[in-house]
Formats: structure tokens, sequence, C-alpha cells
């Protein structure tokens, strides 16, 4: 089993205000980040985000128009790409055909000018990493997609790199695989101690696999934080609506409130409802209201927004109530199965509630 | 319906292959007819030959002069052909891979000497060659075919490289390969077949070259065909179609060579796809 020897911050990557720009369009917009070393890190966004140009900037394949680009703590920036000694595994398997599967992880061993024996051995050994030991002298070809993902994987850190990055290597495959894929990559990744850099756009992968997850938008970094904090506490708009399910209203503040402070919200189709704001609010400022639909709850009592069923959606381990609200606002409101709470049925009229805490009020800036 | 609307369909389909193997058959017929001819006993060539000899092709061999110009085209094939393919190989990989200022320019370039009439091309060189005493040696005659043979050596290994998963080349690199260990270890065993079937073909080029070999040929060096054209002029013997004969034979053998490798690179690009 491959392991790499703990201590130092040899693993551990800063970006400082990287900026790529292809002509007109700034990919990257000024983003910092610091990896610490042996975290997994998730870059994720929606296509156009600039997270595979972040990969590439770390990997070499890419130079930043400014900023730097830190492992541990020396400055690779410029550095050529096969020179960083990092592991790299792309979308596409990109095994080299016309080797076989051992030939293919003993080569960056080769390059390294690491003699036969001892070469075939760390290759095998890499090969049993993965689960694959029986089939290193077939070629590429007659492994399935995952199977060529693994071997990937393998020749990719059979030289024991302090950093591992990934760039959607799991977005060829078919779901169930992703999904086992994404269990033996964390482990694999906790076993050998390794720093993954693991860029997607599919926000559940992110979530399950990463330690911390940085979310992008149009080239500038929105929110880097750990799962949790990321679906509970989204600091701007985009990472409420792209990171989990969210209900949007449109609103304006009806008192001042600082950072962090419980507000009253008027809403655009009627009502005054309680929220936290996730920026400083004037009064009388224009709000964006955020609330899962799994915290929008069926109020006993009386007070609250009223709003009509139109849909009640069963699937078992929940029961989504799609409502219209007074003022014409689609809303999903999710039930847990077996909480005890009070459900509806499609038709009835019903009082909307929430806690403030679970409501985010983002200002929208004109 | 679809009956009576197929029946017309197929009648023309036949006239048309019909037609075809009409323009098949005009086009090849000067070429065969000189493979009786070649296979006559008389001193001159003569259709239908009057009996079935070989001592046309035995006089070949004893010729000193055939087999002297012979292997000229030969050293001057395998030259050219090793010289264009390095050159054009690097220069397919340049207009692909490089971040080449002026690219447009060089790509116009590289299809000059398919554009510029031969005849112009020849006329150009031998006045240059003439002045550097470069005409009827080894060194200009590699030279000029070089010239000739580059263009079809980049358009062969260009679409051998875009059929090439460029990915690759950077996966080597994050191996820790450098850009020269990338092209040895990863691109050129991929893109090989293509280079091979490039240098068949420049060899090809240079070894059937008749207009600049007329041009830059003197008395003493002269390639096969420069010698086959004097041979018209003086003899008109059978061994002429003799040679023309094993000529063709030997291009179609390469040609068919080139086409063999073309097929199994894209059997192989087909089965890594698949």
């Amino acid at each position: 089993m491959l392991t790499l020897d703990p201590g130092r911050n040899a693993g551990s990557i800063a970006i400082e205000g990287l900026v790529k720009r292809f002509g007109p369009v700034r990919a990257v917009d000024d983003v910092s980040l610091d990896i610490r070393a042996g975290e997994f890190l998730a870059l994720l966004g929606p296509s156009g985000s600039g997270k595979t140009t972040i990969l590439m900037a770390i990997a070499g394949f890419e130079y930043p128009d400014a900023g730097r680009i830190l492992l541990g703590g020396e400055d690779i920036t410029w550095l050529p790409p096969n020179r960083r000694n990092l592991g790299m595994v792309f979308q596409r398997y990109t095994l080299f055909p016309h080797m076989s599967v051992l030939e293919n992880i003993a080569f960056p061993l080769k390059m390294r000018g690491i003699g036969r024996a001892e070469r075939e051995e760390r290759a095998r050994d890499a090969l049993r990493t993965v689960q694959l030991e029986q089939m290193g002298a077939r070629q590429p070809a007659q492994l399935s997609g995952g199977q060529q993902q693994r071997v990937a994987i393998a020749r990719a850190i059979v030289y024991r790199p302090r950093v591992l990055l990934m760039d959607e290597p799991l977005s060829a495959l078919d779901k169930k695989l992703r999904e086992e894929m994404q269990i033996e990559i964390k482990h694999l990744q906790r076993e050998i101690g390794i720093t993954v850099v693991f860029v997607t756009h599919d926000q559940t992968e992110a979530l399950t696999m990463a330690d911390r997850v940085a979310v992008l938008d149009h080239g500038r970094l929105q929110q880097i934080g750990a799962p949790r904090d990321l679906y509970e506490a989204p600091q701007t708009e985009f990472v409420a609506g792209f990171i989990g399910e969210t209900n949007f209203w449109s609103g304006t503040a009806a008192i001042a409130a600082a950072r962090g402070e419980a507000v009253a919200v008027r809403l655009d189709g009627g009502g005054v409802m309680p929220a936290t704001a996730v920026s400083p609010l004037p009064p009388g400022g224009r709000v964006r209201l955020a609330l899962r639909p799994e915290r929008l709850r069926i109020a006993a009592g009386g007070e609250g927004l009223e709003a009509r069923v139109t849909e009640a959606i069963y699937a078992g381990n929940a029961t989504t109530l799609m409502l219209q609200a007074a003022g014409g606002q689609m809303l999903r409101l999710r039930i847990p199965a077996g909480a005890g709470l009070p459900e509806a049925a499609v038709g009835e009229a019903v009082t909307l509630g929430w806690q403030a805490a679970d409501a985010r009020a983002f200002a929208v800036t004109p | 319906m679809a009956a009576a609307r197929s029946r017309p369909n197929r009648a023309g389909r036949m006239a048309l292959n019909a037609a075809a193997y009409a323009v098949t058959v005009f086009l090849l017929l000067p070429t065969l007819i000189i493979i009786p001819m070649s296979v006559g006993p008389e001193r001159f060539l003569r259709f239908p030959p009057a009996g079935f000899s070989l001592r046309w092709y035995a006089e070949y061999f004893h010729d000193a002069e055939w087999i002297a110009a012979t292997l000229f085209s030969l050293e001057v094939g395998l030259i050219a052909a090793f010289c264009a393919t390095v050159a054009g190989t690097m220069l397919a990989l340049a207009l692909v891979r490089g971040r080449l200022p002026g690219r447009g320019l060089v790509e116009l370039l590289v299809v000059g000497p398919v554009i510029v009439p031969h005849v112009a091309l020849a006329v150009a060189m031998f006045l240059v060659f003439e002045r550097l005493r470069l005409t009827g040696t080894l060194l200009g005659f590699a030279m000029a075919h070089t010239v000739l043979a580059l263009p079809f050596v980049v358009f062969t290994v260009l679409a051998a490289l875009y059929r090439f998963d460029a990915e690759l080349e950077r996966a080597a690199l994050s191996c820790g390969a450098g850009r020269f260990a990338t092209f040895r270890h990863v691109t050129l065993p991929l893109i090989a077949p293509g280079v091979v079937s490039a240098a068949l073909f420049a060899f090809i080029i240079s070894f059937d070259e008749p207009v600049v070999s007329f041009f830059i040929s003197d008395l003493d060096r002269k390639t096969l065909p420069r010698k086959m054209f004097e041979d018209i002029d003086y003899n008109i013997s059978p061994t002429l179609a003799a040679v023309a004969t094993m000529l063709t034979a030997l291009t179609v053998l390469a040609l068919l060579a080139g086409f063999v490798l073309k097929r199994a690179a894209e059997r192989r690009a087909a089965a890594r796809n698949g």
C-alpha cells in the first residue's frame, strides 16, 4: 500500500490573486485559495465558472495572467507541468493505448529514471492499491470505463506526488459506478494522505466527497467552506441557489440590519416575514430571501403566509408540496416522513411559517 | 410503389457503375498495354507482342547505365523521403500544437510546391542550382525532391495528428515526461503509421518525378525517369517497357503498403474509442 510520509506542509497549495483571461473573458477573476496539506478540496461550479482553468493552472497547462501558485510554499507558477511532480487524472481516461496497463502505470517512473525492476514492483503496488492486480498485462482498451479510470489513478499516484489533481474524473461513468468510485477515491485519499483537488459540476459529488468545497461562478470564488456551511449558511445568492434546492422571494428590508442580525422582510407578494441578514441591509433596501424547502413549515397557528397546495409529490422518505402563495409566488415545501409534521392535501389552504435563522436575506445590488 | 421507384434507380446505378468502370479502364489501359509490350521478343515496341520473352528485363539488369540511373533514383528517393518526413512531421506538429506566429503564411508556403507548376519550379531550381554547381549532384536532387515531397508529408501527418488525442500528451507531461520524451514515447508511436505512409509517399514522389529531374540532371548523373525519357528519344527498345512495368509494380506495392498501414492505424483508433 502506498502511503506518504506525514508531516511538513509539502502538499499544501496557495493560490494568490489568480487571473486568467481568454480574449475578453476573465475565466478566472482574482481568485485566492488556500488548500491544506492532506485535504480533499472540491472546485464546484457550472460550466464556464473557471474551475477547470484553476486546476489547469495548478497543473501547469495554463499560465495565469496575474497571481501566483505556491506548492508547499514554493512558487510553481511558471514551472512546466512535467516538473511540478503533481498527479493528474483527466476526465477521459487518457491511458496510453499502445502500452499495457502495467506499462502505463510504470511510465511516470520510467520518466524519473527508475530502473526496470523497481518500476515494475512499484507499478504492481499501485495497481494493488486500486484493486486491479490481475489486470497488469491487459491493454487499456480491454478494460471497462471504471477500470480504466482506476488505472489512471494508479498512474497518477505511483510516484507518490503530494497532490492529486482530478478533472471531473467520474463524469464519464454511469451513476452506480460513479457512486462506488466516489467512495473508493475518498477512501484512497484518506489512506495515502494525499492532497486532492477535485473539479466537478455535480454538487452532490462535491458535498459527499470533499472536506471543503470552493464554489465558483463566472471566474469568481463565491464561497469556500465545509459542505455543511455551504448548505446551511450560503454567503451569496448564487451559492444558495446552486447548492441544494432553494425557494427565492424578492422583497424589501422593513428595518435596517447588520450582518447576521434578524430582520423583518416585506415580501413583494404581501406579508412581512422574519429572516437573517447575510449582508448589511439598509431600511427599504431590496432583498432576496432564500429558504430551503425542508425549513418551510405548515404553521399550526394562524400567523404566517397564506398559500394553497397545488400538488403533492410523495417520494417515500419525504413528501414535497408545491404551493402557490397569496402573491402568486410558487414554493416548494418538503415534509420528511415519520417526523410527525402536519401535512396538507392538494387544494387545501395552509399557513406557512419558518424560523428567522432559516431564511437568509441577501442584499440585491442594483 | 417502392418497387416502381427502385427499378429506375437500379438501372441508373448500373449505368453509373458502367460509366465508372469505363473511365477506369480508359485510364488504366495505356499502363496495362505496357506490360504485354515488355515481354515481346522483337527489337521494337510492338502491340500485340509476337511471343513471350524476358530478354528486355535481362537487358535492363545488364545495362550499366540503366542500373546507375536506378541506383541514383533510389538514393535520391531515400534521402528525400527521410528529409521530407523529418521536416514535414516537425512542421505538422508545429502547425497543430505550436503557437506559431504567421501560421497562415506557413500553411500557404507548405502548399506552394503543389500549386506552382512543376515546370516553373524546375526552371527556377535549374537557374539557382546551375550557379551553385548543384545540377547533377545528389545534394541538388535530394533538396529538390524534398521540397516536392514535403507538402504530402505535412498533409498525411496532419491527418494522423488530428486523429490523435492531444490529451494524451498532457497526460504524459503530467507523468513527468518532457516535451521531447512525450513526443518520443507517446505521440510518435501513435502517429507512426501515418508517418511511415508519409515516408512511402515521399519516396514515390521522388522516385517518379520527371519534370524537375529533367532540368537538373546532367550527362553523368540522371534519375530513372530522365533516363527513360532519353531512351525513348534514341532507342525505343522494349527495355523501356520492361522498366515502366517494374516501376508501376513498385509504385503499386508502395501505395498498397501505405494503404494497409493507414487502415491498421484507423482500426487501432477505432478500437481505442470503442
